[in-house]
């Protein structure tokens, strides 16, 4: 229901997410942050500006990340989204959710999901980056908390450990 | 005797004197004594609606830490007083200000 | 790297090691549930119509459209909000006058910052409540907007609260917008400079800036018909919002429960109330839980920021660079309402030092932007801006090393605080020997290969920090784990130092302390997450609940040994007999037998803990790199050494020396809120508020300090904030250093420096 004259009719949108077929209904005007946060109940991805800006509502889509705010729902049909909600394997976590508990790479932990996702794009392209060029590729993620010290050490650790 | 520590707005009442000496086990009894030499000044100490408390704003900081009794707090021979607006460890504070 | 400035007494298991945190594997996958996380039955959303003006008589505001909008179950406007009379509230944390509180969350009848909610709805979804909100008529009447302190301190300026009584110096003056004047004095500085050898002065002007936590606020409330309101919220301070709550909508204070959601980040920006009264209203109209979650424009225009200001500072010293007086002059701009935190700011400016002569002055305006609000360290990092600057420029007038400057200079147990206060046993100089004795100290600054200005900058910090009260209750499972139930919303490991504090008592491993962070009626009473307070106050309530159930364990071994509960003594997770050494049991094994000896083991913990011991310090040294083409500033290398008295988890210590060292180098270098003439924010998103990325920093290097504070049992201090105090004016130095010539102004931003470059070619400088 809104104020326009005629109730807008939601979208069908079919994709895989977290590598299972999921199929929900969206708004024609609904970000995939929203469709996955209040549609799909998937709260992991987190808003943190709404505009593109903070990336703490990373996601990989088709294995690019995304800021999902900049992304319509209706635009993921038929592709493959992949949340923090996907990342650690059954009864365990990802190497880089283990480093970032063990290198104290959070604190808040607000930021935390969407950094989780960027990074291991990054290390599925590259396996060895260094500091620099971890710092460039994180750049599109805001952490007011740490000031990033222990957040690139922990994508370092994980790097190291995934050899 | 303990000794007091006047901040600015309270010489007003201590003709300019900076600090005191004042006898008191606790500092509600400093205060009572302070207000018989200086007349009017627990107007500006002591929260008027409820007198066991401080003004609102107000921290008397007792041998270099703020009370947390106020005006219930034990003092020694040799406490030493201030009273300075209190610092919040977090929000902002009103001090002396009103809003009518 | 740690070091200890003296051996410890003590010897520690569980302290100082550096477990996982107990919250830690919900946050990595996304389970942690924030304020806008939650999911109520018959939840709906509401959101807020703000003011678009700073200043502006509301003549009218009509709901009717908007609430008669398919969608829509409820509209408010400031005519709902119950409390509008004037009463000062004390509560502890913040003095309140109730009737701006009320009014700061919603205008009635003036609007006086831009964002100022002016109506606010309810509807099924959020478009629905968005698009409502274009229903709500409002009928403006503009006013000048009051932005600067040379307008709101002019004779004639334009009053912005008619009502505000200041306190000038103990006067009580009206009209003004000058909500208050205070003056802290010893000696005669005046006397004192007339005798220096050299003085010093300099006005510095700081920018307001937002503390940036990623996490905008979101509240949900539900008003039950029996008068029953509970309130799920993004907060520090649950009990805070509690007594908030209830007192500006006239509820008892038990009637309100208030459930602390995991908390995105605070810095102190998330203390006050925001839209928690709109969503309880909203809800009581609706019969709907209603949530609440402010985007980020919001955040920026109306929720508070750190104030901005101005800070004349004078110094004086003799032939040898000793200190003989020092004064300030301090004007904060505290927004729309009352209470900038200009009593932190006089505490702190010239903390680090004896100052045997000195002055302060302090004032508090108001403007028409939204009220600041706490942010780390409130008021320090400003002041201290101004009086490191000072007392760099100075060593360089009087060619003066200054970390010789410092370390002869430097207070200490028994040195006068400037604002009274005498300080106990503190790591002033052990940070500051801390940097001298660093490998970056000893480094040389390379030249840049490329034609770029390089230089070093040092300037130390304090923050004092408080106690005040606390509740924790340890309850024994038969497994020998112990739950630990507490009130302080984790913002950055505190489930972790508390549990590890308990833990020690226990000689348990961290992991068997199981922590839960409560809502305001599963717990005793707790002052706010803040303060620097929450592991070093609420970690003694947790110390003293662990005492008092290994003391109850006592008596029961003591049943079970036939003996006395003297006779049975805890060491080493290991209770004893001491007259038949064979009987011993672990605290494991102990466990198991108090369902009949007596039942459940449980114990709560109560402090109400005087003060911080003397604050924690910290000194910072960082190189930076200037590039005269463009008047970019890369940090190149930055060193933190800061007293943590005890630290309880290292890595966490760490972690706040360095988040609060990124904070303090965005101020220095890009933060501040750009306003046009009629007060409206400018730059009101993260793009365009430019916080540092990871690109614009280099690893941040921690030195733990470890100054015993003999206020706690083990030692800890306090240590979240002080690490923003040093960053602005390191920086500012380094840049002096690097360019010769000196920014007195942040953010010391591209277009500043390079200003400042073709100053200095033109022979002018820019004080």
């Amino acid at each position: 229901m809104t104020q326009q004259e005629t109730p807008v009719r939601k979208v069908p949108v079919a994709c895989t997410l977290n590598g299972q077929q999921t199929e929900f209904l969206a708004a024609p005007y609904q970000s995939l942050l929203e469709a996955l946060r209040e549609v799909v109940g998937l709260t992991g991805t987190k808003e943190g500006c709404n505009d593109g800006n903070c990336g703490a509502c990373t996601v990989s889509l088709d294995g690019r990340i995304v800021d999902s705010c900049l992304v319509l729902a209706a635009e993921v049909d038929g592709k493959s989204v992949d949340t923090i909600e996907g990342m650690a394997p059954p009864h365990g976590l990802h190497p880089l959710q283990q480093a970032f508990l063990e290198e104290a790479a959070l604190q808040c932990g607000i930021c935390t999901p969407g950094f989780l996702v960027a990074a291991r794009a990054l290390l599925e392209r590259e396996p060895h980056p260094d500091e620099h060029r971890i710092r460039l590729w994180l750049a599109g993620n805001l952490c007011r908390c740490t000031g990033y010290d222990k957040i690139v050490r922990a994508v370092q650790s994980a790097a190291d450990k995934t050899t | 005797m303990a000794t007091v520590f006047l901040s600015i707005p309270l010489r007003r009442y201590t003709d300019g004197e900076s600090s005191a000496e004042v006898p008191g086990a606790t500092l509600r009894a400093l205060v009572r004594n302070l207000n018989e030499r200086y007349p009017g000044i627990a107007e500006s100490l002591v929260n008027p609606e409820d007198t066991d408390r401080l003004m609102p704003g107000l921290a008397a900081i007792v041998d270099g830490e703020p009370t947390n009794m106020g005006l219930l707090t034990p003092l020694d021979e040799h406490s030493e007083v201030h009273f300075i607006p209190a610092i919040s460890g977090g929000a902002g504070r009103l001090g002396g200000s009103r809003c009518v | 790297m740690t070091t200890t400035a003296d051996r410890p007494s003590q010897e520690f298991k569980v302290v100082g090691s550096r477990p996982i945190r107990h919250d830690g594997v919900d946050k990595v996958l996304g389970r942690a549930q924030y304020g806008a996380d939650l999911k109520l039955p018959g939840l709906i959303h509401g959101a807020v119509l703000r003011s678009p003006y700073a200043h502006a008589v509301i003549k009218k505001v009509d709901v009717s459209r908007a609430e008669a909008a398919p969608g829509v179950f409820a509209a408010i406007t400031g005519d709902d909000m119950p409390v509008t009379g004037s009463k000062v509230v004390d509560m502890v944390e913040e003095v309140t006058n109730l009737k701006w509180s009320s009014q700061r969350v919603m205008a009635h009848g003036k609007a006086v910052y831009r964002g100022h909610p002016v109506a606010a709805v309810a509807a099924v979804d959020q478009n629905t409540a968005l698009e409502a909100l274009k229903l709500i008529e409002v009928e403006y009447e503009p006013l000048q907007a009051v932005i600067s302190l040379e307008d709101a301190m002019k004779p004639d300026a334009v009053i912005i609260h008619d009502d505000l009584v200041g306190d000038h110096l103990g006067e009580k003056v009206s009209p003004t917008n000058v909500a208050e004047h205070t003056r802290t004095e010893f000696g005669d500085p005046e006397a004192a400079f007339a005798e220096a050898a050299h003085v010093l002065e300099r006005t510095y002007t700081i920018a307001r800036a937002h503390q940036g936590y990623i996490e905008p606020h979101s509240s949900t409330a539900f008003w039950s018909p029996d008068d029953k309101l509970s309130v799920w919220t993004t907060t520090q301070a649950p009990f805070g919002v509690r007594s908030n709550v209830a007192t500006v909508l006239k509820l008892p204070l038990s009637d309100v429960r208030v459930v602390p959601m995991e908390i995105g980040g605070g810095f102190g920006g998330k203390i006050g109330l925001y839209m928690e009264p709109l969503a309880a209203m909203l809800s009581r109209k609706s019969g709907r839980p209603v949530k609440m979650t402010m985007d980020r424009k919001s955040v920026f225009d109306a929720t508070g920021p750190g104030p901005g200001g101005q800070v004349t500072a004078k110094i004086g010293v003799d032939k040898d660079g000793k200190i003989l007086a020092a004064t300030a002059d301090i004007r904060y701009m505290a927004g729309a309402y009352p209470g900038s935190s200009i009593s932190a700011a006089t505490a702190g400016i010239f903390a680090c030092y004896k100052v045997p002569n000195v002055r302060i002055d302090a004032y508090d305006v108001v403007i028409n932007m939204s009220k600041t609000a706490a942010y780390r360290a409130p008021g320090t990092p400003q002041a201290t801006f101004a009086s490191e600057s000072l007392i760099s420029e100075l060593c360089e007038t009087i060619g003066m090393d200054p970390m010789e400057f410092h370390l002869l200079n430097a207070a200490e147990e028994g040195t006068r605080r400037p604002d009274g206060p005498v300080f106990p046993r503190i790591g002033n100089v052990a940070c500051m020997e801390a940097i001298r004795d660093s490998e970056h100290f000893s480094s040389d600054l390379e030249k840049s290969p490329d034609g770029k200005l390089r230089g070093r900058g040092l300037a130390t910090g304090y923050w004092n920090g408080g106690g005040n009260r606390s509740s924790v209750t340890i309850s024994v499972n038969d497994d020998g784990v112990v739950s630990m139930v507490e009130g302080n919303p984790d913002i950055g490991g505190t489930r972790t130092t508390l549990a590890m504090q308990a833990a020690e008592v226990f000689g348990l491993p961290a992991h068997d302390v199981h922590p839960t962070v409560a809502d305001t009626d599963s717990v005793g009473y707790n002052d706010l997450t803040a303060g620097s307070r929450t592991t070093y106050a609420s970690g003694q309530a947790a110390i003293e609940a662990a005492r008092q159930v290994v003391e109850e364990i006592k008596k029961r071994m003591a049943m079970i040994w036939e003996t006395e509960p003297e006779n049975v003594e805890f060491e080493d997770s290991v209770f004893r007999n001491k007259v038949a050494p064979d009987q011993r049991l672990t605290f494991k094994e102990a466990a198991g037998k108090l369902g009949q000896t007596g039942g459940p083991v449980s114990k709560t913990g109560t402090v109400n803990v005087r003060g911080s011991g003397g604050g924690s310090f910290a000194a910072h040294l960082v190189d930076v790199e200037v590039d005269p083409e463009t008047g970019k500033v890369q940090i190149l290398r930055y060193t933190a050494a800061q007293d943590a008295g005890k630290a309880v988890h290292p890595s966490y210590v760490e972690g706040q020396f360095q988040g609060g060292a990124a904070q303090g180098i965005g101020w220095a270098l890009n933060e501040e809120y750009y306003t046009s003439p009629d007060g409206v924010m400018q730059n009101s998103s993260f793009l365009d508020y430019r916080m540092p990325t990871a690109l614009d920093l280099p690893m941040i290097d921690a030195i733990v300090v470890e100054v015993p504070n003999t206020n706690h049992p083990f030692g800890v201090r306090g240590i979240g904030e002080t690490s923003i105090v040093p960053p602005a004016p390191a920086v500012g130095n380094a840049i002096a250093d690097a360019i010769g010539t000196r920014l007195y102004q942040t953010p010391m931003n591209p277009s500043r420096i390079m200003e400042a470059l073709a100053n200095k070619r033109n022979g002018k400088n820019g004080h």
